[in-house]
């Protein structure tokens, strides 16, 4: 996350913590659109969302002490809220490891990778202007396993580098390295058909 | 000679042409060292390594172009924070989130 420093004494947050009713509807009002946004891309469910930012606003007046205001307003809520999606997918046991062997690279005896050969690759554009084309690329997104999907959520879009994805998730940093490879090699597999231009609709 | 055999003796012969080459890596070494390189940490001589292995090997090179490929369409498709927000935030949970405030 883009750490822009800010001074404390200029944040709503602030004018929040010393009680004021309205102020405080002001900061949920103010923030509550996008935290619900960055919930739901990570749980892929309205009401769950909607259940993590309640429980995001809720660590976020409990904890106004702890900010320091080291970084903006909206970088502690990101994660706040971030912190509590993850916990949800940790109560419903969707984080838990998956095996994905499967859909990852294969090797011979001697090392050599097994790969049929490619004589076509479909071009980003002629995919992404395609509506069924780009249902079926999210549909094989859908596929992978939560705890693959989060780190490509986590490091390629919401903009945390590795080691923050390694303490959100609570895992080390070679894992996140290892786990975003897989999740990447998987989605290779598994959107082969569109990329080498078998499904053209 | 069916095509599966032509294809598995080629795989072989370029299996033997990788080991004699000196400080040549494998193509499951190849596979542990994709992710640091398109992220720009592979040391200079790790990287012109993979960099020849690539060159030497066509599976690996076509492997490479099509995990791009496959992360191009991830981070075009995946949801993103660019995406237009929701207009409709329901307001009993706004309430719900003041309500609890106050308990």
């Amino acid at each position: 996350m883009p750490d822009e420093r800010s001074k404390r004494q200029d944040l709503p947050l602030a004018r929040a913590e010393q009680g004021s009713e309205t102020q405080a509807e002001q900061l949920v009002r103010d923030n509550i659109a996008w935290m619900l946004a960055l919930a739901e891309r990570i749980l892929r469910d309205r009401g769950l969302a909607e259940d993590a930012v309640q429980e995001a606003f809720m660590a976020a007046f409990r904890g106004l002490d702890s900010f320091e205001g080291r970084s903006t307003l909206k970088t502690w809520l990101h994660r706040i809220t971030v912190n509590a999606s993850l916990s949800k997918l940790r109560q419903l046991k969707r984080l838990a490891e998956r095996p994905i062997d499967e859909y990852l690279p294969e090797f011979d005896r001697h090392e050599c990778r097994i790969e049929a050969r490619w004589t076509y690759l479909a071009p980003l554009q002629d995919v992404l202007e395609n509506d069924d084309l780009r249902a079926r690329v999210s549909e094989s997104i859908d596929a992978l396993p939560e705890s693959y999907r989060i780190v490509l959520q986590l490091r390629d879009i919401e903009g945390y580098d590795t080691s923050e994805v390694a303490e959100l998730l609570k895992i080390s940093a070679s894992n996140v390295k290892v786990r975003l490879h897989r999740a990447r090699a998987a989605l290779k597999k598994l959107l082969e058909p569109i990329l080498r231009g078998e499904v053209r609709r | 000679m069916t095509n599966h055999h032509k294809t598995g003796f080629r795989r072989w012969l370029k299996g033997l042409t990788l080991k004699r080459v000196h400080r040549m890596i494998t193509c499951r070494e190849f596979e542990d060292f994709v992710l640091s390189y398109l992220d720009g940490e592979l040391p200079d001589r790790q990287r012109s390594v993979f960099e020849w292995h690539m060159r030497i090997c066509r599976e690996c090179r076509d492997y490479l172009a099509a995990y791009k490929r496959a992360e191009e369409l991830g981070r075009a498709v995946l949801p993103s924070p660019n995406d237009p927000l929701p207009k409709d935030v329901p307001e009993d949970l706004i309430n719900a989130i003041l309500d609890a405030r106050e308990l």
